[in-house]
């Protein structure tokens, strides 16, 4: 093996535990170098490049060191599916196929996973649901698969619109959910999905979702490191659970198989096993605080009315604020990146000194503002919404709409004395 | 895995539960031509289970983990159901994740254990009941066989749900009176080997359990063309006595009688040239083995 030298730097930023990968400076079958997370995004030149989000799925998983994907055509990811295709045939995975539905595909990555690869896929809206028994199957089984969802609306009547009700569903899996906002989010959070969602003090599946069409379909610049990097790969032998290779000595697992048995031994045997995984789901905070500089960014949190989002509803409330300031209207953003775990302190921080609290989303639920209603103090002050669904767009001018329609009925009630 | 990763270290040998010392001392890991004859003079890789007394499920399970070729190697994925009570108990990995996925679980599975050990053989078999793979399963299990993944699949046919509680399944036999079949199954037992076959399967095969050395026979073919030639069916009858009102004694009586002419489970096969010819090949080698065992036995003797 090529061992590469290493290029002098003045001081390697270490945002994350630095892998200690066999393969860590050597090169694979197709020229990358196996290098630690952090010198991919902090110790190496980022160059912009004009992309769509599907195509920039792609260059996260040719820089990922993937060993199975399992792709299953369903709109809007499967451009991205079909491009992690192109990877495969060019080497850069040892293995990619098409399933025959998404709960066989879920079940394959499965497979994948319990014999040792690093394994990712994609799936969107009604998949996302016919997928839904693999995933608690997914996390109760250790299994840290990544699945980017391209959200679509899961209605009938049939849609392929995007809509992020299928996230709401994810919420209680025991998996990590991030929320990209961008095509740079996309691309930021596979990559450093996988390094968190490893890490063995976790070790649980990962949902990295993106707004379908959104994000999937339109172009954007994203600043990519060299494609002549990837990162180590996974090591099965840090799981917390058995590799099921036949590579360690098989142990009998219990005396009396749980399934069948009504004791309290058993129950309390599940309990603390779902227990475990929502504490693994917690455990990841301070590897994706340190990874994703917080779960949460913030701007102006100072002001008295507050945006509150995820995804492209921040997009779009960006728009709405650059807006609501030519009309004198000042407000401040909050962008939530991880879904679960949730950043509850975060959040409860940042509105602390805030009013009025908008949750603009893309579903009918509201979904996104029961989480923060439910975490806040004085949770009056939380509006659930503007929200659209079905696939509508939502204008930046109905977000200002809404705000200044919740201000002005206010303001008209304080100024009748009635309260 | 080699049989040095199961041995026990000095320190900790005293500690180590009984069975697992018995599974260090005598289990026959890397033995060549093991077989069921090994039951009784060497450690099984199954310890207690929780099946009913005399069910037939776990002679086949006995007969199948002392016929596997190569368990030091092998990894069993499994469905929801009865077998999920034997699994905690046996001496390979396996694996359980849902009801019906499993030819899916092992497709991936497979796969990830040829891309990580290029160089030895990882034999991946399936084994699960009739509701898991002919009903809730059926998909993944053909498009497994389609896909000619390089798997075997061990389906134990008790022709109903058994751990639920004996409701109709696509393997019961016609007219066959059952829970959610109050007025006897309607339509004809599926006839899963002809659909492994014409799925793609190198070799399918139905039988009962009542005799060892067949069952080690077909093992050991299923899981030898598996790894070489393409996808494997076996079917195996092991009937739920507690569920068609037998005793526990005679689950033996029911398979033997099942497979007398004219019964369900006359035991029939298909296989590709290609497998015959593996087959043939194998039985060749093992002979010239035994008889190369013989003559070393022989000169021992004399000298």
């Amino acid at each position: 093996m090529t061992q590469v030298a290493e290029t002098p730097q003045k001081e390697k930023i270490t945002k994350i535990i630095r892998s200690t990968h066999e393969k860590l400076g050597q090169v694979n079958g197709v020229g990358q170098t196996y290098t630690d997370i952090n010198d991919i995004f902090y110790g190496s030149e980022q160059k912009p490049v004009f992309f769509t989000g599907s195509e920039v799925i792609k260059e996260a998983i040719r820089r990922a060191s993937v060993g199975t994907s399992v792709a299953y055509p369903i709109t809007p990811q499967s451009e991205a599916a079909a491009l992690i295709g192109e990877l495969y045939a060019e080497g850069y995975l040892d293995e990619y196929f098409r399933g025959e539905s998404e709960f066989a595909v879920m079940g394959q990555c499965a497979g994948a996973s319990f014999g040792g690869h690093r394994v990712f896929t994609t799936t969107a809206g009604p998949g996302t649901l016919r997928a839904m028994e693999n995933f608690p199957m997914w996390a109760g089984s250790r299994l840290p698969i990544q699945v980017c969802v391209t959200c679509r609306g899961v209605n009938s009547p049939l849609s392929i619109q995007p809509d992020t009700l299928e996230m709401h569903y994810l919420l209680e899996t025991g998996m990590l959910v991030w929320h990209a906002e961008t095509a740079q989010d996309l691309f930021d959070f596979i990559l450093k999905g996988f390094i968190v969602a490893e890490q063995p003090d976790v070790h649980v599946p990962i949902a990295t979702c993106c707004d379908g069409f959104f994000v999937t379909h339109t172009k954007d610049t994203v600043e990519l490191p060299s494609d002549k990097l990837t990162l180590t790969p996974y090591d099965p032998y840090k799981s917390p659970v058995t590799c099921m290779d036949m590579e360690s000595a098989p142990i009998r697992m219990m005396r009396d198989p749980f399934v069948m048995k009504s004791n309290y031994i058993s129950y309390a045997t599940h309990a603390s096993w779902q227990q475990e995984v929502h504490a693994a789901v917690e455990r990841s905070r301070k590897h994706t605080i340190r990874l994703l500089d917080g779960l949460i960014d913030t701007m102006n949190i100072d002001r008295k009315i507050l945006i509150v989002g995820s995804g492209t509803a921040v997009s779009q409330s960006r728009e709405a604020i650059r807006l609501m300031e030519q009309q004198g209207i000042e407000v401040g953003l909050v962008k939530i990146k991880t879904i679960r775990p949730f950043p509850t302190e975060e959040i409860r921080e940042a509105t602390a000194n805030a009013e009025h609290i908008f949750v603009p989303e893309f579903n009918v639920a509201g979904w996104l503002a029961r989480e923060i209603k439910a975490v806040l103090p004085d949770n009056g002050r939380v509006y659930t919404g503007p929200h659209v669904a079905g696939g509508m767009t939502m204008p930046s001018e109905v977000i200002v709409e809404e705000i200044k329609r919740v201000i002005g009925h206010r303001t008209a009630v304080v100024i009748g004395g009635l309260k | 895995m080699s049989k040095e990763k199961i041995a026990l270290c000095d320190e900790f040998a005293s500690i180590m539960p009984p069975e697992y010392q018995e599974l260090v001392e005598s289990a026959t890991y890397g033995k060549q031509d093991r077989g069921w004859k090994d039951i009784g003079s060497s450690k099984e890789l199954i310890e207690q289970h929780s099946l009913c007394a005399g069910c037939p499920e776990s002679i086949a399970f006995r007969y199948i983990l002392a016929s596997l070729p190569n368990p030091e190697d092998t990894v069993f994925v499994g469905s929801t159901g009865c077998t999920s009570l034997v699994f905690p108990h046996v001496a390979v990995h396996n694996i359980h994740s849902l009801f019906g996925n499993q030819n899916a679980i092992a497709s991936g599975l497979k796969r990830t254990l040829k891309a990580r050990f290029p160089d030895v053989e990882k034999d991946v078999v399936v084994l699960a009941g009739d509701g898991a793979t002919v009903d809730i399963g059926l998909d993944m299990t053909m498009q497994s066989w389609f896909r000619q993944e390089k798997f075997t699949t061990i389906c134990f046919d008790n022709e109903l749900y058994a751990n639920t509680g004996g409701q109709e399944s696509g393997l019961m036999q016609k007219g066959f009176v059952a829970k959610m079949a109050p007025k006897g199954k309607a339509f004809d037992k599926v006839r899963l080997v002809e659909i492994a076959k014409e799925a793609g399967c190198a070799y399918a095969t139905m039988l009962t359990v009542s005799k060892p050395n067949r069952v080690e026979e077909v093992i050991q073919n299923a899981v030898h063309i598996a790894r070489e030639i393409g996808p494997t069916f076996v079917q195996l009858y092991t009937p739920c006595i507690l569920e068609i009102g037998k005793q526990s004694m005679e689950g033996l009586d029911e398979m033997k009688d099942s497979e007398k002419i004219g019964g369900r489970f006359v035991a029939r096969s298909y296989i590709t040239d290609e497998a015959q010819a593996l087959v043939d090949r194998l039985k060749v080698e093992k002979k010239e083995r035994k008889k190369a065992a013989k003559q070393r036995a022989k000169e021992l003797a004399v000298a």
